[in-house]
């Protein structure tokens, strides 16, 4: 994973509760083994006016011209603004590899689904919760201003308006680490083995059925 | 002290590491793996050069892509093809059990892990799905997870995790004639709303939870994270240790004795402290539907449907006006007023032998109304399969005009053939009602199996407790 570097970005509002991971990246598209590639994907349904298929080229599509991400202001955006509940529904990390895909750096929501908060930060995503005072503000701020950008300092746990003015944020001291360094959870879990092993050891003899049933 | 949680003691046994940033290393006693979240977990084990730490803690299937029509050749979808065939090779790669698309033992894996005493009372169960929390119904902690822990728990048995929060959800009184495992959950979702359990282990209790075969209580887990929680879980009781008696990989002789022994410590003790507690007379809940896009907008059959101008908070209003614009449904109408295109009897939430009886109770001596496109019944597995048909439930089904399909979660999500039209409603056995998840504009009703059955045979939604 890359390190995750401070940032200026445009910011995107999608003004509405409850996105579910079907509306982030819809199913027929989970059928692919791979980790890349599904940016052009991204809202499927809401972005385009067709259903969108597996391995279809999307340059020729239509597109819904209503929708946020199509709106030529918004190009280029990195930064997500999005409302209560987002990410609600399955474990498909999918979701965040589509937005990490199409360009997001980061969503700013009042709350997230605990899954893909999880998801999030194994794939250089920071979900970052506010209030919904806060979010309310960013939309107006957002929707009013044209070309609207926002910068978010992870180190320093703040998010810089265009005044100058700073949202500062919390964020977990682990996951905060690991993104910052771009760390690898399976190589620092590793650094554990000893323990693992010991906690098996001893596992084996308190439950032994929990071990070599399956084979 | 207070006593403790169910929750707790599951956490507690777990815990390999405690670190000083408040996360800790808890050890997987269990992963079940299915063909789509797991190939990308499976390259990164190569890529980085590792091997799974333990060949025994991982069984698995494929569920998601698999026709349930003619399996006698490859399967038609190149795409779903490549994704069950890279699930096989992968397996066989790296030795892990599987049971492939044409055993017997194959299914939806929410379905096959206990049915074959691969998922435990005190175990950590974790499978890139979030309907895991099914598997909590035993007394066990079980969630879904992301890819990357999927590789995580592959590659180091472990996951990093804070405990979350603990919540206990009591349904007290007695259900009504009628009302299922699948109205309780529905009635619970309807309630705390569907983030109501984000950040909380639930548990779910009352005379209600006490009362439900194992099966029910796997509806009712099966579904917490549609209100929001990952983990669900039900007490240990003497029909828990029924349940596993005789199972392919449940523990036998004195290896069961000490599990049982073990497991009859996995309740909450009296005086634990849940961080939330919420309660509901069972007695009280009706035959529910859900009318709109999110798991909360659910009524009871005879319910008239909310007016968004009488919701007080804005968010919601507009979350609801968009559900109402895009089930085509208008607010004051109740249910009765709605005709399913198509019924779908599934699903790892109603895919089980008590389903399938319960929906053939309905459809016994009736048949299929003219006005309902399809009605198809898909098992939860190859060996529930074999039982129904056992029990003659297969020949009830096709005379009343049902389809009587192979296993797999079919078109709860439609990732293989079995999917609605644009614009198409469906009384559905299945768990989310998201736009577009069981089709393109596809229009999802939730419901238990008696209701879909009865909403087949009469050509409207209906209160199956009136069906003459």
């Amino acid at each position: 994973m890359e390190k995750f570097t401070p940032f200026e970005g445009i910011v995107a509002p999608l003004d509405r509760a409850n996105v579910d991971t079907d509306l982030i990246i819809p199913k027929q598209f989970l059928k692919s083994i791979k980790r890349t590639g599904f940016g052009p994907n991204l809202f499927d349904e809401l972005r385009y006016l067709d259903e969108g298929q597996p391995g279809q080229d999307c340059s020729n599509r239509p597109l819904n011209p209503d929708f946020v991400l199509n709106k030529p202001r918004y190009k280029g955006a990195s930064v997500l603004l999005a409302r209560r509940n987002f990410g609600c529904g399955s474990s498909r990390e999918h979701a965040p590899w589509a937005l990490t895909d199409f360009g997001f750096r980061t969503v700013l929501a009042p709350s997230f689904a605990d899954i893909f908060f999880n998801n999030s930060f194994k794939n250089g995503l920071l979900p970052i919760v506010l209030s919904e005072e806060v979010i309310d503000q960013l939309f107006k701020e957002t929707q009013a201003a044209e070309g609207y950008r926002l910068t978010v300092d992870l180190a320093s746990q703040q998010i810089i308006k265009p005044d100058g003015s700073t949202i500062a944020f919390e964020v977990d001291p682990f996951r905060k680490h690991c993104l910052l360094e771009g760390l690898d959870d399976i190589g620092l879990t590793l650094q554990d083995a000893d323990a693992i092993q010991e906690y098996e050891a001893k596992r084996r003899q308190t439950a032994p059925w929990l071990f070599d049933a399956i084979k | 002290m207070a006593g403790k949680t169910l929750y707790d003691k599951l956490w507690e046994a777990h815990v390999v590491k405690q670190r000083e940033d408040g996360t800790a290393l808890i050890y997987i006693d269990r992963q079940l793996l299915h063909e789509v979240t797991s190939p990308q977990a499976f390259e990164g084990l190569r890529l980085a050069g590792r091997k799974p730490w333990r060949l025994d803690a991982n069984i698995a299937t494929p569920d998601h892509n698999v026709p349930t029509t003619n399996r006698s050749g490859p399967i038609e979808d190149e795409v779903s093809r490549i994704q069950v065939q890279t699930l096989d090779d992968n397996c066989d790669e790296f030795g892990i059990l599987e049971f492939k698309m044409n055993d017997a033992r194959q299914g939806i894996v929410h379905v096959m892990g206990p049915e074959q005493g691969a998922t435990l009372p005190g175990m950590t169960i974790v499978c890139g799905d979030s309907h895991t929390a099914t598997h909590g119904a035993f007394g066990a902690l079980a969630h879904g997870i992301g890819t990357s822990e999927v590789e995580h728990v592959l590659a180091t048995q472990c996951l990093i995790q804070k405990k979350m929060k603990s919540m206990l959800i009591k349904v007290d009184g007695e259900l009504g004639a009628g009302v299922t495992a699948k109205d309780v959950v529905l009635a619970i979702i309807a309630k705390i709303g569907t983030a109501g359990g984000t950040g909380y282990a639930i548990e779910f209790g009352g005379s209600v939870m006490q009362s439900l075969s194992m099966e029910g209580r796997m509806t009712v887990c099966n579904m917490a994270i549609e209100g929001g929680a990952r983990a669900g879980m039900v007490a240990v009781d003497d029909k828990t240790i029924e349940y596993f008696k005789g199972r392919p990989f449940s523990p036998k002789g004195e290896q069961w004795e000490q599990a049982v022994e073990y497991w009859r410590t996995l309740h909450s003790d009296a005086d634990a402290q849940f961080d939330a507690v919420v309660e509901l007379d069972g007695s009280q809940i009706k035959p529910q539907v859900s009318w709109g896009t999110s798991p909360e907008m659910v009524v009871a059959i005879d319910e008239a449907l909310p007016d968004p101008a009488a919701e007080s908070d804005p968010v919601k209003a507009e979350g609801m006006r968009r559900a109402y614009e895009y089930m085509g449904l208008k607010p004051g109408i109740t249910m009765g007023d709605v005709v399913p295109d198509r019924v779908f009897i599934g699903s790892c939430t109603n895919s089980r032998i008590e389903d399938l009886r319960a929906a053939a109770e309905v459809a016994k001596g009736r048949k299929v109304s003219a006005k309902v496109k399809q009605a198809m019944v898909v098992p939860g597995s190859g060996l529930v399969k074999q039982q129904a048909e056992a029990e003659g439930l297969d020949k009830i089904f096709m005379e009343a005009g049902f389809e009587w399909r192979e296993p797999g979660c079919s078109m709860c999500l439609a990732m293989n053939a079995d999917r609605l039209g644009d614009g198409e409603h469906c009384a559905s056995t299945s768990n989310r009602n998201f736009e577009g998840r069981q089709g393109y504009g596809g229009r999802t009703h939730l419901v238990s199996p008696a209701m879909a059955a009865a909403a087949a045979v009469a050509g409207r939604f209906v209160d199956v407790r009136e069906l003459n």
